[in-house]
């Protein structure tokens, strides 16, 4: 069953690539939509009834799996075509097909009339494809099958408008920072087998022999405390690696915001909903390797942090809103690892699925405005489309309130779980906890601001379109005259599904301080490491596993409730201080550093790309390969060339010189030998 | 019972069959022009010329298929062997025979050279004279993949030479840079195997068993080694070492011995870069790992951080030049030196995984790097330019081709599911778990070459493929024709293919890898 959920989309992929073209827009339509609704379907009875009444395995989780075949076998090393649902991989595996179903059935009506229907379709299939594997595959090798695939969609779908060259240098940038992560993913392949001689997530039975997986394994070695620097810090930080480039976390963020040339749908499904959160997928299922080392949690814990806070402050600047909706994403990844290297992957992967929903939504709901106004991307050029646009106002709206954590929305649950769990914390030294709590807040309060600007410059106000060129350069010039109107049903209704899962996504996940029995965190938890309290920092200090620290005591419960009233008042605080600032004076002039974005691209084009580049061309090129090992070459050839001649004297053609030449040659010879 | 020992007697002479099939094509091609010369129109008789070789070609293809039927997967040593005395005096044998590390490259070869046939259909002069060029290069190249008598390998080794030299300087792209590229070719690869005919000799006489036969002079190595006794004098083991390894080292090349690649690729025709760049680089790995790794076990552990450091030099070397090339086949020349120099580090890493992964990695760059050419054969013959900057939207044009090409380019970049990826990562992994000083340093650094190799490649990509159709002549441009499709597509699928499924490969190689890494291993005890 399982090979089945991502076998259909993939076969929708090649239909559609190959027989779409001429079979038209709606053949593509319904088999790239009924392709990933069977695998929907698939996904969803093989959670409800072939994972939950399994009975758990000896270590305490559900597992089904699937045997497809032995894709590589090389000495020790094994790589098998397998996949595997636990809970881990059901939660993403459900998110991934129910958000992608909506996203591909709302792209029938974006894309519609679109030279590149079939291609559109063919990618989008292929990546859910990519995408299933990547979090069903059973071990590291078929993961990166997925990793690197979805990479692959995600390149032909920045790229998709072939013929706009930013789209194709968006494309190219997403593809090779995201090639600088593999480097540490594939180094920590390299490092974690030469170490467990398996790269396995489950223990397999070679013959006789039963080979534990790579994460039973790490669980055995002992926890290296912050300032260790052994063998699992190293490995967990080349994974964490690949995971900030995939998930866009500081400093390899910079290709998310560009990879917004690709159409509106694949910024949503790729590039906010699920291929971004892949990161968090590769942590959380090596969260037994991040647990035993201190170290690597602490740095993921403040590279989250920081990168939560840094593109938080460029969203509140930007004015195109799929740019800002971009470096929410940054922000919120940013987030979700500071959550897990808190030691609460829980609550990290709590967010990446309520992400998915209002985030994935916001982004739809923002591609409706874009269709609504003939492509026009600016908010400064928006304004006032509620009364144009009342569906999408509605939906944007839940979405909005969901992700600056509105009271009771998903947003608020998740986020509220993550402030908790990092204040709390045992496994981060504690000022640092307490430092990157506030930090967090910080975030939360810019978020619920940006976002509130971006549905006041979008919704509210003056219309600030058709009112000519108001001297903000790029206004719509295209197009004379717009009237935004609403999109068409297959549109709509997405949208509406999706609203209803931000509103009401986060019930699951109910804490038990607020009388909840938090489903999600039980469900999850066995497949999860805890993480260790915080060790000493001297170096050498080594402890060994203390496994399951007590559950969270019921006192807890009253600092637990004045941390969620905390959140509630920051998400409030956040909207009301958006809404006076914008509402008041819309197109308010943001700080220069923070509209250029830090600067952070033209920084790595002139410390690290040029440089590079310029010595690779008049170094490497044009001096050592041409004019030294090249000119060397030549050199040795003229010399024997020219020896050559000089030598012609001697070929007089005259018996008496050769002879005379030969004796002379003799003698040598015989001198040598005789003398050696 | 009859139909056994048909097989059974067929099997004897299969081998010879494969090997001179194509040179009896280049022999029937001239008769035919003898006979029918003046009676036909020049164009009818070139192409007759043409479908004689081109039949010849895939037939000897369609044979060496059935050396999968015949082979014998769980055998590590040689089979469909065939050894008869040659050179009584010296002791040479006609020894032919395929194992897990040959068997592919042959059918490398015979897959390759219908390809490059059908590519170069049309060239513009000496259409007879080409084909059977092409012809005897075959049968030179299969010759050194399945001889295992060191003189006959030689015999090959250098007969591979003359054909390719001539298919550079006189069907070469540039009249006034053809001759020169060809002439530096020659003298490269001649002084390479001039090096290792001495090393021959050498071993000849020292092994002392008056053979020039491989199995045999390995067997005499590894059984001295057990015993504990020297086979050659101490002080000339190094250099005997050296003498083979120039040979073999200038061939794959190795970084500094790359001066001659990139004009004889650029300047060779297509049909003559597929087969230097997809076959004719591997023989010199391919000999790396039946001469140096088994005949001098101690002495190839000893260099092995120095030859590594050099390949992965190469390779980081290779893609940075890469990366800032306008020529679309001086690209692939340097792409090429980075992709082979992947292939030499995990040769002297010398562990399963990593020689498992360069025999693989040959076999898929032989793959890639072929189709790569192809595909910019198939653009330039259109534009008559190699310059990148030339084309842009191609992809609007040519949508099929389009295809095609991204997939060999991701195939290239070592994308997973598709060839390329398979070798790299046993290759990196293979080096990273290796006993060799420094072999962690080397992995990690030859990452960084697979890294840098999305930079050019996409580069390419972009630059040709996509953007706005800017040039006129550019909105003229037709897709694969019938001929093209039927050259391009069979690359492609194997791509696919050897990505998804390496094990039906790795299965028919495994025994014999084992056997060459026993031998490198066995200087430890």
């Amino acid at each position: 069953m399982l090979k089945w959920i991502t076998f259909a989309p993939l076969i929708g992929a090649v239909l559609c690539g190959f027989f779409g073209k001429k079979l038209g827009e709606k053949f593509v339509s319904i088999v790239g939509c009924a392709s990933v609704g069977i695998s929907t379907v698939l996904a969803f009875l093989a959670f409800f009834t072939q994972l939950l009444p399994k009975a758990p395995d000896a270590d305490g989780v559900r597992r089904v799996t699937d045997f497809f075949f032995t894709w590589i076998e090389v000495g020790n090393f094994r790589s098998d075509f397998a996949y595997l649902l636990d809970p881990l991989s059901g939660v993403f595996l459900l998110f991934i097909t129910g958000v992608g179903l909506l996203i591909h059935i709302y792209s029938v009506g974006y894309m519609h009339g679109d030279s590149g229907f079939y291609r559109f379709f063919a990618y989008l299939n292929l990546f859910m494809f990519m995408m299933l594997t990547l979090v069903l595959g059973d071990n590291l090798l078929v993961l990166f099958v997925g990793w690197e695939g979805v990479g692959l969609c995600s390149y032909l779908l920045i790229g998709y408008y072939i013929e706009r060259q930013e789209a194709g240098d968006a494309a190219k940038k997403a593809f090779i920072v995201n090639r600088i992560g593999d480097f540490g993913y594939s180094i920590g392949v390299m490092v974690a087998f030469t170490l467990f001689t398996s790269i396995s997530f489950v223990d397999k039975t070679v013959g006789d022999k039963v080979i534990p997986s790579l994460l039973t394994q790490a669980a055995e070695k002992p926890i290296e405390a912050v300032g260790v620097w052994g063998v699992m810090t190293v490995i967990a930080l080349l994974l964490f690696v690949g995971a900030c480039g995939k998930s866009a976390q500081v400093p390899l963020f910079v290709w998310l915001p560009d990879a917004m040339a690709g159409p509106t749908p694949v910024s949503a499904l790729i590039h906010a909903a699920t291929m971004v959160t892949a990161g968090l997928y590769l942590t959380a299922r090596c969260s037994v390797i991040f647990t035993h080392s201190q170290t690597a949690m602490l740095i993921v814990a403040v590279i989250g942090a920081f990168t939560a806070m840094f593109a938080a402050t460029i969203g509140i600047a930007q004015n195109d809103i799929k740019k800002v909706l971009a470096y929410s994403t940054v922000s919120q990844l940013g987030y979700m690892f500071l959550a897990c290297g808190a030691g609460a992957f829980t609550a990290g992967i709590f967010h990446v699925m309520t992400h998915a929903f209002f985030k994935a939504l916001l982004f739809l709901g923002a591609g409706s405005v874009i269709h609504g106004m003939h492509d026009e991307q600016d908010l400064r050029h928006m304004g006032g489309l509620k009364k144009y646009m009342p569906i999408t106002f509605a939906t944007m709206v839940a979405g909005w309130l969901a992700i600056s954590g509105f009271p009771l929305l998903s947003g608020f649950f998740s986020k509220d779980e993550i402030l908790w769990q990092i204040w709390s914390s045992t496994s981060l030294p504690t000022g640092l906890a307490k430092t990157l709590w506030v930090l967090a807040v910080a975030t939360a309060l810019l978020t619920a601001i940006y976002m509130t600007r971006l549905m006041v410059l979008a919704f509210w106000g003056k219309e600030r379109f058709n009112t000519g060129h108001d001297g903000h350069g790029t206004s719509a010039k295209g197009h004379p005259v717009v009237h935004p109107h609403e999109s068409p049903k297959v549109m709509w209704i997405p949208l509406v599904i999706l609203a209803a899962l931000s509103v009401g996504g986060g019930y699951i996940g109910v804490p038990a301080a607020w009388g909840g029995s938090n489903h999600f965190e039980h469900f999850l938890e066995p497949v999860l490491a805890k993480a260790a309290p915080a060790m000493a920092g001297a170096p050498g200090a080594v402890t060994t596993v203390t496994n399951h620290t007590s559950e969270a005591a019921p006192h807890d419960f009253l600092t637990e409730r004045i941390f969620t009233i905390i959140s509630v008042i920051v998400a409030l605080a956040g909207i009301g201080l958006g809404w006076i600032m914008f509402t008041t004076q819309p197109l308010r002039r943001m700080p220069k550093l923070l509209e250029n974005k830090y600067y952070v691209d033209e920084i790595y084009d002139t410390a690290i790309i040029n440089p590079v580049i310029g010595t690779a061309r008049n170094v490497l090129w044009h001096i050592l390969d041409v004019k030294i090992i090249d000119g060397t070459v030549n050199g040795i050839a003229r010399a024997f060339g020219e020896t050559g001649g000089a030598m012609r004297f001697l070929q007089t053609g005259l018996a008496r010189s050769y002879a005379a030449i030969m004796l002379i040659g003799a003698i040598v010879l015989i001198l040598y030998f005789t003398l050696r | 019972m009859a139909n056994r020992f048909l097989l059974n007697s067929m099997q004897v002479y299969l081998l010879t069959i494969i090997l001179f099939l194509p040179l009896v094509g280049a022999v029937a091609m001239w008769m035919h022009s003898y006979f029918w010369l003046h009676r036909l129109p020049i164009e009818q008789l070139r192409n007759q010329y043409r479908w004689i070789a081109l039949s010849f070609s895939v037939v000897t293809f369609l044979l060496s298929l059935l050396l999968i039927f015949y082979f014998q997967p769980q055998l590590s040593g040689l089979q469909i062997e065939i050894n008869v005395p040659w050179i009584e005096s010296l002791g040479a044998h006609y020894h032919l025979g395929v194992d897990g590390v040959s068997l592919w490259l042959v059918l490398l070869t015979t897959f390759l050279m219908p390809i490059s046939m059908l590519v170069t259909w049309i060239v513009p002069h000496n259409v007879r004279a080409y084909l059977s060029t092409l012809l005897l290069l075959e049968t030179a190249i299969i010759g050194v993949f399945v001889a295992q008598d060191m003189l006959l390998f030689y015999l090959f080794f250098e007969l591979t030479i003359i054909p390719a030299g001539f298919l550079i300087g006189v069907w070469g792209a540039e009249r006034e840079r053809r001759v020169p590229a060809a002439v530096k070719f020659f003298t490269f690869t001649i002084v390479g195997s001039l090096f290792m005919l001495v090393g021959i000799i050498g071993v000849y006489y020292y092994a002392g068993a008056g053979t020039f036969d491989l199995v045999e002079l390995t067997r005499t190595v590894s059984q001295a080694r057990a015993t504990g006794k020297q086979v050659f004098p101490a002080h000339l083991e190094f250099w005997l070492w050296l003498a083979f390894a120039l040979g073999f080292l200038v061939k794959v090349p190795l970084w500094p011995l790359h001066a001659w690649l990139p004009d004889a690729y650029v300047q060779a025709p297509t049909s003559g870069s597929i087969m230097m760049a997809g076959v004719m680089a591997k023989m010199g790995a391919y000999g790396l790992m039946r001469f140096n790794l088994p005949l001098f076990p101690e002495v190839s552990t000893k260099v092995a951080p120095y030859v590594m450091a050099l390949a992965v030099i190469g390779t980081i070397y290779g893609a940075l030049i890469a990366t800032v090339q306008n020529d679309l086949k001086r690209l692939v020349a340097y792409s090429s030196l980075s992709h082979l120099g992947l292939v030499v580090l995990g040769i002297f890493a010398a562990t399963e995984l990593s020689l498992q992964g360069s025999l693989y990695q040959m076999l898929n760059h032989g793959l890639s790097t072929g189709a790569m050419f192809v595909c910019v054969a198939l653009i330039s013959q259109r534009r008559q330019t190699r310059e990148m900057s030339e084309f842009g939207g191609v992809a609007g044009q040519m949508p099929g081709y389009s295809t095609a090409f991204m997939i060999v380019a991701f195939s290239s970049l070592g994308l997973p599911l598709l060839s390329g990826f398979i070798g790299e990562i046993l290759i990196l992994i293979g080096t990273f778990t290796s006993t060799v000083p420094f072999a962690k340093v080397f992995a990690v650094l030859g990452t960084t070459g697979v890294v840098l190799s999305a930079v050019y490649i996409l580069r390419k990509m972009q630059i040709v493929l996509f953007g706005a159709t800017t040039k006129e002549e550019n909105k003229q441009l037709y897709d694969l024709t019938r001929r093209e499709r039927i050259a391009l597509i069979p690359m492609v699928v194997m791509a696919v293919v050897m990505g998804i499924t390496p094990m039906i490969f790795i299965r028919a190689t495994k025994a014999s890898i084992n056997q060459v890494r026993e031998a490198v291993a066995a200087r430890i005890r």
